[in-house]
């Protein structure tokens, strides 16, 4: 039986007033800006729009500002925002051999083309919490006198020598899976995986990469290359008759090589697994990078025995709007089903007790 | 006479150029020349694109995420059409890109719209990047061997 409950409206609307109220905060501290979280927290905001699959600086801040720092949320309120524009279509293919780099480094290779540029990084630093930053700091930026020189690709460079496998390619004008207007299913291709992936919450996807360095699902990998900078994006719009620059998107790659595969036919090679998210998100490249090529097990005969490897089962839980709406839907009013279960309950119970005092007397006698 | 193809890198320069800067700066060149008398063919409008990567970095495409866009199209008096296309919601931009686009096109036009423009806009532009090439350079590893032994 389904019992309409209503009444409510106005500890809602109240509850969303206090919530207003304490997002606010001490009055006398001055209200933070989205610049201020663009331009300062920039990292959170790099993961909600990675996360939330919408690169617009200013919107993941006003997210991050409205969530009150809770990235979930943000994430959450950029996905509802994409639903209310159009979509104009797809861009070219980014580049990002040619990116203006910011970041580049390779576990690999010592001495790669252009060099290890180790960018604005936490890498090497010490883990102290610095108590100057309380006090507020007008740091300066190092500069150097040489340019930067050209920076191939490492893979492009292993590649040279066969002594990796190439990427994927398909036809111009193929089809490219988008789990954004169709329903996933299984098998899943590459290009849907890594779409799954590249909007996965960053969390899991560590998880399930650290599992794999620990034995579920190993893969050998090196870091071959992670690079981060800002990348050209093209669109051909009709209109125009031609492909219109939009201008520059930051994103991070990481090429992560794994271990050889090769067999009577085809020389033995490594093999690649990759990541690419928006803005500077290197644990979130790397993790996705493990992941991908953890994933790849079935293409690559592998046996299927970790939870990395298992396509379903990971792309089905990578989602974190998806997997806080079904945890959090819990908290909602549930009283309906909830008396079902009760009144099942308590005839189970009745039962028991029942069948206990029935059952009591023969014991008895049997002593 | 202009070949199209060369108009085309033309545009697409000037394009590159304009969506790189930001709508004050734009505003600000704008107010140097005389703008001409013109129509909307398409109010500014924003809209979605979904951003593509490549397996690998060189492979067969896929769906990144979206990004933001504005566009809008222009006429001139004179039937020059221009169109603008820029990353971001900011919808005079993409207005000001349009008609900057088809000033550009406009034989009495162009040599102003470089001038007063696009040179500056220009020359900001690589000076922002030359800043941060020449930030990222200083964090450029110089890996020395030590000399072990010695005598």
């Amino acid at each position: 039986m389904y019992v309409a409950v209503k009444g409510g409206e106005r500890a809602i609307e109240n509850a969303h007033r206090l919530l207003a109220h304490e997002r606010r905060g001490d009055r006398d501290v001055a209200e933070i800006s989205l610049a201020q979280i663009s331009g300062q927290l920039s990292l959170g905001v790099d993961r909600v729009m990675t996360e939330g699959s919408l690169y617009d600086r200013e919107l993941a801040a006003l997210a991050i500002k409205q969530a009150r720092g809770d990235l979930i949320e943000a994430i959450f309120l950029v996905r509802a925002f994409r639903a209310t524009l159009p979509r104009f279509g797809a861009t070219e293919p980014v580049d990002t051999g040619t990116m203006q780099v910011r970041r580049r480094i390779s576990s690999t290779f010592k001495d790669i083309p252009g060099g290890q540029v180790l960018g604005p990084t936490f890498d090497y630093t010490h883990r102290l919490l610095d108590p100057q930053l309380a006090e507020g700091s007008a740091p300066e930026a190092p500069v150097a006198a040489e340019p930067l020189a050209a920076m191939p690709r490492v893979t492009d460079i292993l590649g040279r020598d066969g002594l990796i496998e190439a990427s994927p390619q398909t036809d111009d004008g193929a089809p490219v899976g988008d789990l954004t207007r169709e329903p996933l299913s299984f098998p899943a291709d590459r290009d849907l995986r890594l779409q799954n992936l590249a909007r996965a919450d960053e969390g899991f996807l560590l998880a399930l990469g650290y599992s794999t360095q620990r034995g579920y699902g190993r893969s050998h990998p090196f870091a071959g290359e992670i690079r981060f900078g800002e990348v050209e994006v093209e669109f051909f719009a009709e209109d125009a008759g031609f492909t219109v620059p939009l201008g520059a998107i930051a994103m991070t790659e990481c090429q992560m090589v794994n271990q050889f595969k090769g067999s009577a036919t085809e020389a033995p090679c490594f093999t690649r697994g990759y990541g690419l998210a928006f803005g500077q998100s290197e644990r979130k490249t790397m993790s996705m990078a493990l992941v991908d090529r953890s994933l790849r097990a079935r293409e690559l005969s592998e046996e299927i025995k970790a939870p990395a490897q298992d396509e379903e089962f990971v792309m089905s839980h990578s989602d974190n709007v998806q997997a806080t709406g079904f945890v959090e839907h819990l908290k909602l009013p549930h009283y309906v089903d909830f008396q079902s279960e009760l009144g099942l309950l308590r005839k189970l119970r009745a039962e028991f007790f029942e069948a206990a005092a029935s059952a009591e007397p023969l014991q008895e006698a049997a002593e | 006479m202009v070949t199209e193809t060369a108009m085309q890198a033309r545009r697409k320069a000037a394009m590159t150029v304009l969506a790189h800067s930001d709508a004050a700066g734009i505003a600000e060149c704008l107010g140097a020349i005389a703008v001409p008398a013109h129509e909307h063919l398409r109010e500014p409008e924003n809209g979605l694109v979904m951003v593509r990567g490549r397996i690998g970095g060189d492979g067969a495409p896929f769906n990144l995420g979206e990004a933001t866009v504005s566009r809008a199209a222009v006429r001139l008096a004179t039937g020059e059409v221009g169109f603008g296309y820029t990353l971001g919601r900011d919808l005079e931009k993409a207005r000001m890109i349009a008609l900057c686009d088809a000033m550009v096109q406009s034989h009495e036009l162009a040599d102003a719209v470089e001038a007063n423009v696009l040179a500056p806009l220009r020359s900001s532009m690589l000076a922002s990047r030359e800043r941060q090439a020449a930030q990222a350079a200083a964090t450029r590893v110089d890996f020395y061997t030590m000399v072990r032994g010695g005598g």
